[in-house]
């Protein structure tokens, strides 16, 4: 099993230390032809402007598309932002993912935080685990969900913070920014095919 | 567990999240959308970039609150803004009108010449200059949640940038390398807090994020810090003081994201017009360096 982290901008290489503890092998991802022999590949948290204005430049949209429709894909935050289908603003998207996410949706910076979710999903690879602790910066929401999409987690008023549509996931907040690596392993077990 | 907010790890988070980007000052609204669509990962925003501060001459402060909210309205990316060392009130004030993090910076006049803020008491994270690692360490200690170096800011002469990133970066490989009984004297020489000595220690690098500031100005500046191992870059003077703001500016993000490929450098260093006039450091009076602010 070989795991792609896009390394335009953002925390990649935060990414990269979860999946090298759970024993993975890795590859940065800048430019189309690092994609080929992957198994999966996951966007990180960062810009999304930043992150679409990249993969624009450099040829990475059709080929990020192609990959999607065979492989795993997960997006972190951004990473989310650049899987969606819809912002509301004008910048560069796969539009892979039946969601529309609302950027910044908590408000900037001073409203960034913590909190303790309960992910059903996550019992696949950890039946035993608790509260999934989540870390939101300056966050996007999944304002909607259609088609594929269905919903993983969830704000207790209802808000959608994680979805997942075949084998690709979207989550709001960022799983590489703590030391809980049951999201990754649950990545890992869409990429083996096994959901 | 209930909801928490400005704890240290949000704090932090925010820079990872800048990580293998370019923050650019801005000086106008539009400037700020020049650097968005340049593809910034956050703007700087203040009344005059450094270069014409240090041309102007003068007491140098906080820019006008009407700028810094008027740049937060024009852009979607995170917006900065640098108060005076030590001026803790001028903090208060950008963490009140929302701005993503605050510069604590060399770069204006400092208002205390001993003490920097207390950086634990805010919501609002903090980023801070270093020439060292023991001045690193002490900002951290202060509640600093991103680290840079200071450079020499707007002289676009990258050398003191270098100096400071090979200076920290080389104290903890030395670090890395000595035996345990030597970690406290070392500590004590360097005037670090011990315990964050003993985390840089354990994790090999700072523990929070170290860009490059002061002096950048080409794509190759950008991606020679990047090659000397710092994890992203502020241009300041360097942008908006050249002949093509918007072909540099992206240009030099792209440099920072292929910071390893020279094939791709090249590239993108092609037909970037005029770089800023920059002055050579060397050149400068003592007196007139801005590095040697804090301690």
């Amino acid at each position: 099993m070989k795991i792609g982290v896009l390394a335009l901008q953002g925390d990649f290489h935060e990414h990269i230390t979860m999946l090298s503890r759970i024993g993975v092998e890795t590859a940065e991802v800048r430019l189309p032809e690092h994609l080929d022999g992957l198994d999966g590949l996951v966007i990180p948290g960062g810009e999304s402007t930043t992150i679409g204005k990249l993969a624009t430049d450099f040829d990475l949209l059709e080929p990020l598309r192609k990959f999607a429709a065979e492989k795993a894909i997960w997006g972190t935050c951004a990473g989310a932002i650049f899987l969606s289908k819809d912002v509301h603003r004008q910048q560069p998207l796969l539009h892979l993912m039946d969601i529309v996410v609302e950027r910044n949706a908590f408000g900037r910076q001073i409203a960034s935080f913590e909190i303790d979710l309960e992910i059903p999903v996550l019992k696949e690879v950890a039946p035993g685990g608790g509260p999934y602790h989540a870390v939101f910066i300056r966050a996007p929401l999944i304002a909607s969900i259609s088609g594929g999409a269905h919903a993983l987690a969830s704000l207790e008023d209802g808000r959608i913070v994680a979805a997942q549509q075949g084998r690709m996931l979207a989550t709001a907040f960022h799983p590489e920014l703590t030391g809980d690596d049951r999201f990754h392993r649950y990545f890992l077990h869409l990429a083996a095919g096994q959901s | 567990m209930e909801q928490q907010i400005a704890t240290f790890a949000v704090k932090k988070g925010l820079a990872q999240m800048l990580k293998g980007g370019v923050i650019m000052d801005v000086v106008t609204p539009d400037h700020a959308k020049i650097a968005e669509d340049a593809g910034a990962v956050a703007v700087m925003a203040l009344e005059r970039v450094p270069a014409d501060i240090r041309a102007h001459g003068g007491v140098a402060r906080m820019s006008d609150p009407e700028l810094i909210l008027q740049i937060m309205d024009a852009v979607s990316i995170p917006v900065m803004a640098k108060c005076r060392i030590g001026h803790f009130v001028e903090a208060q004030i950008l963490e009140a009108i929302g701005v993503d993090y605050i510069d604590e910076s060399e770069v204006l006049t400092p208002a205390d010449e001993e003490h920097h803020i207390n950086k634990h008491v805010f919501k609002v994270p903090f980023v801070c200059g270093c020439r060292n690692l023991g001045e690193a360490m002490r900002r951290i200690g202060e509640g600093a949640a991103m680290i840079r170096t200071k450079g020499e800011a707007g002289t676009g002469d990258v050398v003191e940038a270098v100096r400071h990133a090979r200076s920290v970066l080389g104290e903890i490989r030395r670090l890395q390398n000595m035996p345990d009984e030597e970690v406290m004297s070392f500590a004590k020489s360097i005037a670090a807090p011990y315990e964050l000595i003993l985390e840089t220690r354990s994790l090999g690098r700072l523990p929070v994020v170290n860009f490059a500031a002061g002096g950048v100005a080409t794509p190759a500046d950008a991606a020679l810090m990047m090659q000397l191992g710092v994890d992203g870059v502020f241009v300041g003077s360097g942008i908006f003081k050249s002949g093509d703001p918007a072909k540099r500016a992206a240009a030099i993000v792209k440099a920072v994201t292929h910071y390893k490929d020279p094939y791709i450098l090249a590239e993108v260093s092609r037909n970037l017009g005029e770089p800023m006039v920059g002055r050579q450091v060397s050149s400068i009076p003592e007196a007139e360096l801005i590095a040697d602010r804090g301690w």
